[in-house]
């Protein structure tokens, strides 16, 4: 489902419900909210805040605290570049270089037409195929630079 | 509750779940063959789900459902050659599997015959293997944790009782008292499996003799180190054993609730925890009145941000309440005080793993195998510049000689080997003077490193030790959740003082300042991040200090890595102008002079992005 035929409030209520309001679940119910709109918009957090009766600075506080969240709207595209150990002593880091050069972006950044998100991730567990990218939740092992041209091309 | 789960049967009494079985093994047999492919991420990312789905609809359309039984199971540990294909009870392994393939190699099953072309061949030579046993790799293996990995459906329940799976729990309910199972687990010498190496037995203990209303089982399922990454595939592949690891840990401190706690990265170890949980209780195996004997132990799953100092137990506990993951000081411990207060247990994934083995085949068994202080084996990811990579289980003690060439299969490209770092952010790394080093917990501690969760990345001699230290003091600035000031402020210094080396800054007195704060970080910090943080320096400084001296006096990179002091550079002898280089430049820095004439490299527009390197397949492109 998306944005178009749910409101936040929608999406917000029906995520609450299913953890009956615990406040315990906080990281949870985030990732949930993340999960079916890309990032956690302001009006979210503030329902959230109301809805499991904690202040809306914890609320910021644990959604700044875990890099998995994200305050800012994401690209249709997640490209998640492995920074961990063992993709480093494989070359993630020119790996890395060559896909911010080809799509004018930092890591973090999203591009202006909402196609890509990049980001780096410290480890994706599956170091055996480093340096691997993953690509809308596919996993892209032994990725070198000159195959990053053609995993941006199959970003339709 | 799938609907699945709804038909699956509860089992009252520990004879009822022996009869299960052996209807399980009964029908099984009825099946001559069982074709297993392996569904882990490595060979998923390869095109596993493809090939798995290939043999399904192939025995299928062949009407051979009643011969052969298809199973799609979790990583095997052999990533590197995936997909993987394994014909049982021959166990004939075929490596790189493509949908192509299928054909052929149903054609082959029924009548014993192999597919020669598919077989692994040992690097170097002609020679093919066919079993999966003598597969180099496999070989000096020990899988008695992770080899049920590549035999069971990870989501059907039934697979693992059927290969003996919730026998120790049944013996532990009916013929077991607390006291006994703890005392076993003492006996066997089990030492935690996430890093710090503490006697599993005496932490159960305590929390069992500590006085609180409620108290709780937790697994670690966080894995924030990077390059390891054997729980997410034991929690992914046989998620049955850690289950009933939970329950037996619960019933020996008297717990009824537990949690898993899941890094959110992990999506299917998620969705094989929540199914195993679904189906355990179904089956009583977990929840109330567990197979008849009146003990109650419920489990819940929990997904954790991905922050790596979550994993730390009073972060975790932390996070698990809806709180920020910041650890707090332990002068009260977490067997005592825990979550919600309450006594509790932390365990890791590998740690409970091992439990139902140790009750089942008896502590003496169990530490018959292994060194003086550390028993049993330990799961490895075998990962960075080896040929083999992938997890493997090994006894304690093997030597990381054996480890590196007899396992993994040496180096690759005829590199030379520099260094192995084990232990994950707070290990360190070793130098090949230390490869007859058997490795433990305790020898690796002696050399300056650590077992930690049990990665274990292989460099070679284009790794540069002052990088390497480098990148880990930055990846744990990142992580520090900033609450005392030696961590907060100390990695960054740290990170500035080695970011200075390595862009030819570097100072004499550079190195005697890194020592001094590494000090102070050891002492210093309240948590295992910071204090562990020096680690990988002082590591790095004991075995490879002429690098750093090396970057420092004559501003130079032996290894040839650190941007700043080095330049690319074209060797005209070995450059016929195939113009590859001039392609991929992205700076157009590279360029041609005609026919069988060496290129041109300007330095001046060069970004040593590396990228004619990595092209140029004639060796004309050096670093230097
Ligand atoms: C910064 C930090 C990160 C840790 N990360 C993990 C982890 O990802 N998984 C884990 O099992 N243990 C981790 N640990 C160790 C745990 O705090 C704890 O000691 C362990 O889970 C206990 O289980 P064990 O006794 O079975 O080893 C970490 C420790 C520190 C200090
Ligand atoms: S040592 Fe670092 S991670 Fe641990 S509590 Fe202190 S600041 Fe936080
Ligand atoms: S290192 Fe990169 S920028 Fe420099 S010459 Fe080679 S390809 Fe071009
Ligand atoms: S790729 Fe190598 S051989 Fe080809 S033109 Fe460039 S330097 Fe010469
Ligand atoms: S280090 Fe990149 S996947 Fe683990
Ligand atoms: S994922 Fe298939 S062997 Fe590891």
């Amino acid at each position: 489902m998306t944005l178009d035929t749910k409101s936040f409030a929608e999406v917000v209520n029906t995520i609450l419900a299913k953890y009956e309001n615990d406040a315990a679940m906080l990281v949870g119910i985030l990732q949930d909210i993340q999960s079916e709109l890309n990032y956690l918009p302001r009006e979210c957090l503030v329902m959230v805040s109301e809805g499991l009766d904690i202040p809306l600075s914890r609320v910021y506080s644990v959604s700044t605290f875990f890099k998995a969240f994200s305050l800012k709207p994401r690209g249709r595209h997640s490209l998640h570049v492995c920074m961990g150990t063992a993709c480093h002593v494989r070359g993630a880091e020119k790996v890395l270089d060559k896909l911010q050069t080809e799509l004018c972006l930092c890591a973090g950044e999203t591009s202006p037409d909402m196609k890509f998100t990049l980001e780096t991730v410290n480890c994706v567990g599956a170091c055996a195929l480093g340096p691997v990218v993953v690509v809308d939740g596919e996993y892209a092992g032994q990725v070198t630079t000159d195959k990053v041209k053609s995993i941006l091309e199959g970003c339709k | 509750m799938d609907i699945e789960e709804k038909t699956l049967k509860r089992l009252n009494s520990p004879q009822e779940l022996e009869a299960l079985r052996q209807e399980l093994q009964r029908a099984s047999s009825a099946k001559s063959k069982t074709i297993t492919i392996c569904c882990g991420t490595g060979c998923l990312a390869y095109g596993g789900a493809k090939v798995a789905q290939g043999f399904k609809d192939e025995i299928k359309a062949r009407g051979l459902e009643n011969e052969i039984e298809v199973k799609t199971t979790g990583c095997h540990g052999f990533c590197e050659r995936g997909p993987l294909v394994v014909i049982r009870p021959e166990n004939v392994l075929y490596q790189r599997v493509k949908p192509t393939d299928i054909g052929e190699i149903v054609d082959t099953v029924k009548d014993g015959n192999i597919v020669d072309r598919l077989l692994y061949t040992i690097p170097g030579t002609k020679t093919k293997v066919a079993h999966e046993h003598d597969v180099p790799f496999y070989k000096k293996q020990m899988r008695l944790v992770f080899g049920a990995n590549g035999y069971i459906d990870p989501t059907s329940i039934e697979d693992y009782i059927g290969c003996g799976g919730y026998t120790a729990l049944a013996k532990t309910l009916y013929s077991m008292t607390p006291d006994e199972v703890i005392s076993e687990v003492k006996k066997s010498g089990l030492r935690g499996r996430g890093g710090g190496g503490f006697a599993t037995g005496a932490k159960w203990q305590s929390t069992q003799e500590a006085h609180g209303d409620t108290k709780y089982v937790i697994c670690n399922c966080d894995e924030g180190d990077p390059g390891a990454f054997m729980d997410r595939s034991l929690m992914e592949g046989n998620p049955h054993a850690i289950l009933e690891g939970m329950v037996i840990a619960a019933f020996a401190v008297g717990a009824h609730e537990g949690y898993i706690y899941i890094r959110n990265e992990y999506p299917v170890a998620v969705k094989h925890a929540e199914r195993a949980i679904a189906q355990a209780e179904a089956m009583g195996l977990l929840g109330r009145n567990i197979l008849g004997s009146g003990f109650d132990f419920t489990v819940k799953i929990n997904r954790g941000g991905g922050a790596f100092v979550c994993g730390e137990s009073t972060a975790l506990m932390a996070s698990l309440e809806g709180r920020v993951g910041e650890p707090r000081a332990k002068y009260i411990h977490t067997s005592e005080r825990g979550l919600w207060d309450q006594p509790t247990v932390l365990n890791n994934v590998e740690t409970l793993a091992n439990v139902p083995l140790i009750i089942n085949k008896g502590s003496q068994w169990y530490s018959g195998i292994g060194t003086a202080n550390s028993k049993g084996t330990k799961i490895f990811s075998l990962v960075g510049k080896v040929n083999n990579t992938g997890l493997i289980e090994v006894p304690m003690g093997i030597t990381l000689r054996e480890i590196i060439y007899d396992i993994g299969g040496g180096i690759p490209k005829n590199k030379k080997f520099k260094a192995i770092q084990t232990g994950g952010p707070s290990g360190g790394c070793l130098p090949e003077s230390r490869l007859d080093m058997p490795v433990d917990f305790d020898e690796l501690t002696r050399a300056g490193s650590m077992m930690g969760s049990g990665a274990m990345i292989v460099m070679d001699e284009d790794n540069c030790m002052v990088d390497i230290a480098r990148y880990f003091l930055s990846f744990l600035e990142g992580e520090s959740c900033g609450k005392c000031v030696p961590c907060r402020e100390g990695l960054k210094r740290m990170r500035q003082i080695l970011d200075r080396i390595i862009s030819g800054r570097g100072e004499d007195g550079d190195i005697e300042l890194l020592e001094d704060l590494s000090e102070t970080l050891t002492w210093g910090a309240l948590c295992g991040l910071g204090s562990g943080a020096a680690n990988p320096i002082m590591s790095t400084l004991r075995y490879f200090r002429d690098e750093y001296e090396s970057h420092i006096r004559e501003k130079r990179c032996p290894a040839g890595v650190c941007k700043p002091l080095i330049t690319y550079n074209i060797v005209e002898a070995n450059c016929p102008n195939c113009t590859l280089c001039i392609k991929a430049c992205p700076a157009g820095a590279i360029t041609g002079r005609g026919k069988k004439v060496p290129v041109v490299l300007d330095q001046s527009k060069c970004t040593k992005c590396g990228a004619c390197f990595d092209v140029c397949r004639l060796n004309a492109v050096e670093v230097r």
